[in-house]
Formats: structure tokens, sequence, C-alpha cells
């Protein structure tokens, strides 16, 4: 097949830059799925709510997207902290979280992109700031600022995050959570709380990822749908509760797609995600760095 | 009651249901209450896995969807055979297509039923929530497939052109009317089968699996394969669901086959009426499905589908066994 050169570097260059923004769209449900076993499937939903907030508050009073989402970030820990007492109180304490804690976090996906529907309606919405539209060139590529800025906000983001993990006492805690409940009792850390803050943490890390992903390409309700497929397969591949092994399988997806789309066609590149979630699934389940 | 007795009393009340449409001369009726039947398929074989295995499939409308697409790929076949196949075949092709509904119904049930077990052969073996995931990517996957599969239509979707009536041993039957009767029967089916089930060995062998994987495992029972047959079933049914609809809607687009309304209802109908038995779905799918059609009249798609996602959140939280588990614990409760 005939490839040209700056092409194919090009395509990968968008694959890392796309792989950075997919890393911290799938931050927090490595740490709800992978840390707390959450599975919490209406992570997208609040992306995109992440999104439409920085939507409204951007067309009205013109504020950036990213400082909208640094703003909501308490409001979104929160509500993700409110969300896992419920799910505690209702599933969790019952024994009952496989069948009816997957249903509650379907319906929460289905309600939150239907209220959306009912709000904003189905059009395409997006975002003004002065960093969408130029892009820098260096030799043979080019580097939209679209696609960076988002990249590098959310390698910071990423980083913050594995830096609270690792150093802090909460952070600890965390990992621990995942490992040990019981031993964390004994302890006398409280282990309801820690996964509460971890899990508002997670819904927290949503805000963000939605601001980004409305300044790299314009949003409507169920765009969270195809997030979901491409989240999950990262979390996986990359080795549940591992933040580098979910930054590394990130970029790895973001490339791949990224190619896919290049030399295939755009159409075919959700299929991408999927294709690596079942290979992943039927001969590594652990993942790349998994336990 | 035995299960033909139960089979022969739902066929009559089936009956009585389409003479008493019949009798009003409502095409709607027809309509409407196919919606209805539909969705009983839907929850029913959605139940035999999630709500005996424990196991939860997010992409209903997937399977829903095979079942569909293999029914719009064999009516497109029919209209190439002449291109495709030199004049002996396609004489001998020509006495065989185009394929009966109860054909295509085999079909859709094949195809859903093989992806089915492929799924689950490759997510089963590992813990629970991993299927769920797979099956919520199997949607998109497919839907991208088809989407870009130009022999059914892809984006642009496909016209099936429903004949106005059918010939049946010399009478002139409605063909709304077929479709119904159709869909009657799958759900008789599907009711049946859920039913046996529940009763059967297999069925202690869901619950086992059910309750305490682990435990049934190391009791002996044979998990993977137990898993493997209910995704079968279950997928099977749903493509069995599938397979008339083109006929029905007369165009059928990837959006509106692979539509999250089915994914949700499927789960929704089972989780209000009660997962435990074969009524809960029928008893949820009946009334979410007619509450539907008639939210979808008089006020509008989107608030119905809001309406069906806060009763899904509201009933797994408040009343965990569904309807069913209300009316049971109402019961137990009188006569202590």
């Amino acid at each position: 097949m005939d490839i040209s050169f700056d092409l194919l570097i090009n395509a990968i260059v968008a694959g890392l830059l796309l792989g950075g923004f997919y890393a911290a769209v799938t931050a927090g449900v490595s740490i709800s799925f992978g840390m707390l076993d959450i599975v919490n499937i209406a992570h997208p939903g609040f992306i995109i709510l992440g999104s439409y907030i920085a939507y409204f508050v951007n067309i009205n009073f013109g504020v950036d997207p990213i400082l909208v989402s640094l703003i909501m970030l308490p409001v979104f820990f929160a509500l993700g902290a409110f969300v896992y007492q419920v799910y505690y109180l209702s599933f969790e304490k019952r024994g009952q979280e496989s069948l009816r804690g997957l249903a509650f976090f379907f319906g929460l996906l289905f309600v939150t992109e239907v209220s959306l529907i009912l709000v904003f309606g189905v059009d395409y919405r997006y975002v003004e700031a002065a960093y969408i539209g130029p892009s820098i060139h260096i030799g043979l590529v080019d580097l939209p600022l679209r696609m960076l800025v988002p990249c590098v906000a959310a390698l910071v983001l990423f980083s913050g995050i594995q830096l609270f993990i690792t150093r802090t006492f909460t952070g600890r805690a965390i990992m621990a959570v995942s490992q040990d409940q019981l031993a964390l009792q004994l302890m006398a850390v409280d282990p309801i709380r820690i996964k509460r803050i971890a899990f508002g943490i997670s819904i927290a890390t949503a805000a963000i990822a939605g601001a980004l992903l409305i300044i790299i390409q314009p949003v409507e309700p169920s765009v969270g749908r195809e997030y979901i497929g491409r989240i999950f397969a990262i979390c996986v591949l990359g080795g549940l509760g591992s933040m580098p092994g979910t930054l590394i399988a990130a970029m790895l997806l973001g490339v791949v797609e990224s190619l896919t789309a290049t030399f295939y066609g755009p159409s075919w590149a959700p299929a991408v995600a999927f294709g690596f979630l079942l290979l992943t699934l039927a001969f590594r389940p652990a993942g790349l760095l998994g336990r | 009651m035995s299960t033909a007795k139960f089979s022969l009393t739902a066929v009559a009340i089936g009956v009585l249901v389409m003479a008493f449409a019949h009798w009003f001369h409502i095409d709607y009726l027809f309509f409407a209450s196919y919606t209805i039947l539909q969705f009983i398929v839907l929850a029913t074989a959605w139940n035999i896995l999630g709500g005996y295995c424990g196991y939860v499939n997010f992409g209903s409308a997937a399977f829903f969807a095979l079942g569909a697409y293999s029914s719009v790929a064999l009516i497109k076949f029919d209209g190439e055979i002449d291109t495709w196949f030199s004049e002996g075949i396609a004489d001998f092709l020509h006495h065989i297509f185009p394929l009966p509904i109860p054909v295509l119904i085999v079909f859709g049930a094949l195809v859903s039923g093989i992806v089915g077990f492929g799924m689950g052969y490759l997510t089963l073996r590992l813990r629970g929530s991993f299927f769920a995931i797979a099956t919520l990517a199997l949607a998109v996957v497919l839907q991208t497939l088809i989407v870009n599969w130009d022999f059914v239509g892809g984006s642009r979707g496909a016209y099936v052109i429903r004949p106005e009536n059918l010939e049946f041993a010399g009478i002139q039957v409605n063909y709304i009317e077929y479709l119904f009767a159709l869909m009657l029967l799958l759900a008789v089916i599907a009711l049946t089968t859920a039913r046996v089930i529940e009763r059967s060995q297999l069925g202690f062998g869901f619950a086992t699996i059910r309750d305490d994987e682990l435990a049934a495992e190391a009791c002996g029972v044979p998990t993977l394969r137990l898993k493997l047959i209910a995704t079968t079933l279950s997928g099977a049914f749903m493509g069995m669901a599938g397979a008339p609809f083109p006929y029905y809607i007369g165009y059928l687009q990837p959006s509106s086959a692979f539509g999250l309304e089915y994914a949700v209802n499927s789960i929704a109908m089972p989780m209000i009426g009660g997962t435990t038995s074969w009524v809960g779905p029928l008893v949820g799918a009946i009334l979410l499905g007619s509450a539907q059609q008639y939210a979808t009249v008089t006020i509008s798609s989107a608030v119905n589908l809001l309406i069906v996602g806060l009763m899904l959140v509201g009933f797994v939280i408040i009343a965990p066994n569904g309807l069913v588990g209300l009316v049971q614990e109402r019961l137990r409760r009188r006569q202590q």
C-alpha cells in the first residue's frame, strides 16, 4: 500500500493528541471501575453534562471552557459523593450491585441524556475560545491548538491524580480500599468515606473531560454513548486500577483510531475500540499493566 | 398448571385480543399492540439472562437490530438473484424467495443466537461486569458495521415494501393483522419457554449462578455452559423479535433499529415488573408499553423516554423485586 510519509506522521501525532484526551476521559472510570469496583457506565453522561455546562457559561458569559470546568470541580465532586451515597445505601450495602446497581447507572445515563435533549435539543453545540482554530507547524507536522490544549490539560489532570493517589494519605487510602476493605477498617479508616471521596473525584474529572470534549468536537446529548466503548476498552486494556497503564492504553487507542480514520475512513473508527476490548478480554483480561 | 395448559391459555387470550381488535376494525390497535407484544418478547428474552442468571445485557438493541437486518439482507438478496446467479440457479432460487416471514424469524434467531454465543464465550469466563460492558460496546460496533454495509442500505436505510394483504389458504388477511398474529405467537413461545426454564433443572442452575456463582461452581454446576445457553437463548429471542420489524416499520435505518429505547425498555420492563419469574417482564411490558404508547401520542416521545428512565432508577432503588415482589410481599404479610 502506498502510504505517504507525512500523512503517516501526522496521523500518529493526531492520534497521540487524541489519546491524551482519551486519558482524561478515562481517568474517572479508572478510579471508579478500576479501584472501587463500581461499574459506572453513567460516566459519559456526566462528561456530556460537563460539556453542556461549559457550553452554557461560555456562550452566555464568554468564560473559557477549561476555567468553567475548574470552577465546577467542587460541584461535580459533591454530585459524585451524593451518587455514591445513594448507590451505597441502595445496592452495595444490600449486596445487589451486580444487577440492580448496573441498571441504576444505566438509568442515570439515560435520564441525563434525555434531560439534556429536552433542555438543549439535539443540535450540535460548540464553544468559542482563542485557541480553537489556529495550529502550530513544526516541519511536516501540524499541531492544531484545538487538540494540543486539551491534550496538555488532560496530561496535567492525569499527573495530578497520579500524584494525589501515590503521595497523599487519602490517595493511598483509596489504593488500599481497592485492595482490602477490611484491612482498612482495622486501621480505623472508614472505607465508605474513602470510597465516597474517590467516587467524588472520579465524577469531578468528568467536569474537566467534558470541557475538553466540547473544545475538540461539537457535542450533542447522545455523543456520550460513543465513548462508553472507548472508556472501558482503555480501562481494561490498561489494566484495572493502573493509572500509567490507562495512559499508555489511551495513547495506543488514540493512535490506532487515528490511523484507521486516516487510511480506512472515519466511519470505521468506533469499531476499533471494541476490537481492542474483545481482544483484551479474550487474550489478556488483566490488561497491559494489570495487577 | 401444566405447560400445555399454560400455552393453550396464552394462545386463547391472544386469539381473544385479536378477535376484539379485528371486530372493531381499528388498524391502530394492531400497530400499537404489535409494539407491546414485541416488548414482551424482548423483556422476556432479557430476563432469561438478566433475571434468571443475573447477567446484565445492555445490547438488546444490537440483538434486535441483528434480527431486523438479517431480514433486510435476505429481502435484498431476493432482489439480486438474477444479477448474481446463472439462469438455472436463479430459477431454483425464485421458487424459494421471497422467504415467508416465519423463515425470516428463524434466520434472525440463528444470527442473533450465534452472536450471543460468541459474545458470551469471549466475556462470560471473566467477571460479570465485563460481559455487561462488552454488550454495551457491541451495540456501537454493530451499528458501525451496518452503517458501512451498503448492501443493506448503509446509513441511508432500507425500504421494505409491505404488501397490503396476504393470501392465506384462499382467505385475504390484512398484512398488519398477520404481523400481529406472528408477534403474538412469538410472545406466547417466549413466555412458555421462560416458564418452562424457570421450573426445570436449567432454571435451578441459572438461579444458583445468580445467587452465588462461586458456590455453584464448587458444587459442580457447569456454570459456563449454563451461562452460554442463557446468552444464546436470550439473543435468539431478541433476534426473533427483530426479524419481522422491517415489514412492520417499512423503512429501516440504523439509528431506528439500534435505538436506545430498545435497550432501556428491555431492562426497565423486567426490572419494574420483577425479575424472578416470567410474570414480571409480562406485567412490566404491558404496563410500560401501553403507558408509552399513550404518552407518545399525547405528550412527546422524549418525555416518555425520560419517564421510563426515571421509573427504572426509582424502581431499582425503592422496589428491588419489582411489582411482582411488592405483591408477593403484601400477600405474605396478609398470611401472617
